[in-house]
């Protein structure tokens, strides 16, 4: 009794932790054209504020890089990614951050201009889609224009990818990221594998 | 199957959107004193033209933002730009 009593920690599982070597297996499956990795989970705010005003520059003293400015693009900051997610909306990551810490360091920003920023980092989690074929790939279940030309490093969109509504960030020509709400990512990663398999024959 | 400009993020599938119904539909300035009958009108009754006619669309698997677009009832082609609006 007393054991199970001490065995109550909460220890934090990737919502895809089950299709791991599923996922992982897709490399040796197409000649390594395709590699598919899950991303560790990062501490995530959703931030709304007027992008007339001082606060998306003040935010971006705060996290230490600019905020993308023009729609579905992104940029780095020392620890992580800012997305453009609408007008008066941005995602913004980190990896080393606690996101409790994350949420705070950015709401106290943005409240001192009118916004706000909110802990999503359990709401999306996050594939990596690696490789020369990855483009290829991706453009089977995504009718946005993927090529390298249209779609390059800084560019991101919010999209369908299946059926699932995700957002598609390009790092590279061979390296895009697919950020998913944890509760369709079971079915964007079996997508995957399954268009993966396509795409051999 | 057409592409949808929405004001944010530009042409985009339209599986990507959601209608929203009329456009320019105002709130009743004093709901509370609407006769029932004025307030189903509110609520239920709707222009059904048929030609140009200015919808309510929302970019449901994108940005999420609502907007106001002109389609042509007949074609269901979307005319001229669509504009972001609360
Ligand atoms: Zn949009």
């Amino acid at each position: 009794m007393a054991d199970r009593m001490a065995d109550r920690t909460l220890t934090p599982v990737h919502p895809l932790a089950d299709r791991w070597a599923r996922l992982a297996a897709v490399e040796d499956g197409t000649a390594g054209a395709l590699r598919l990795e899950l991303e560790a989970p990062v501490a995530a705010v959703d931030l709304r504020v007027d992008p007339r005003g001082t606060g998306p520059d003040a935010v971006a003293a705060a996290v230490g890089g600019p905020l993308p400015s023009a729609p579905d693009t992104w940029t780095a900051h020392p620890t992580g990614i800012a997305v453009r997610l609408g007008p008066d909306e941005w995602l913004l990551t980190s990896t080393t951050a606690d996101p409790e810490e994350w949420e705070f360091h950015v709401d106290e920003t943005a409240a001192a201009h009118g916004g706000m920023a909110v802990d999503v980092s359990a709401q999306r989690t996050s594939v990596r889609v690696l490789g020369a074929a990855a483009r290829d790939l991706l453009a089977f279940g995504c009718a946005l224009d993927l090529r390298p030309a249209a779609f390059p490093r800084g560019r991101c969109a919010q999209t369908l990818l299946g059926q699932a509504a995700v957002l598609l960030v390009a790092h590279a020509v061979d390296d895009l990221q697919i950020v998913v709400r944890s509760s369709f990512a079971g079915y964007v990663a079996d997508w995957l594998v399954d268009a993966a398999a396509d795409s051999r024959s | 199957m057409q592409l949808i400009a929405c004001p944010w993020c530009g042409p985009r599938e339209e599986t990507e959107f959601s209608y929203g119904g009329q456009a320019h539909v105002a709130y009743p300035e004093h709901p509370a004193s609407l006769t029932d009958e004025q307030w189903a009108h509110f609520v239920f009754f709707r222009d059904n033209p048929k030609g140009p006619f200015a919808e309510r669309w929302v970019h449901a698997a994108g940005c999420r933002r609502w907007f106001t677009a002109v389609r042509d009832t007949r074609t269901h082609q979307f005319i001229g730009p669509s504009e972001l609006t609360s």
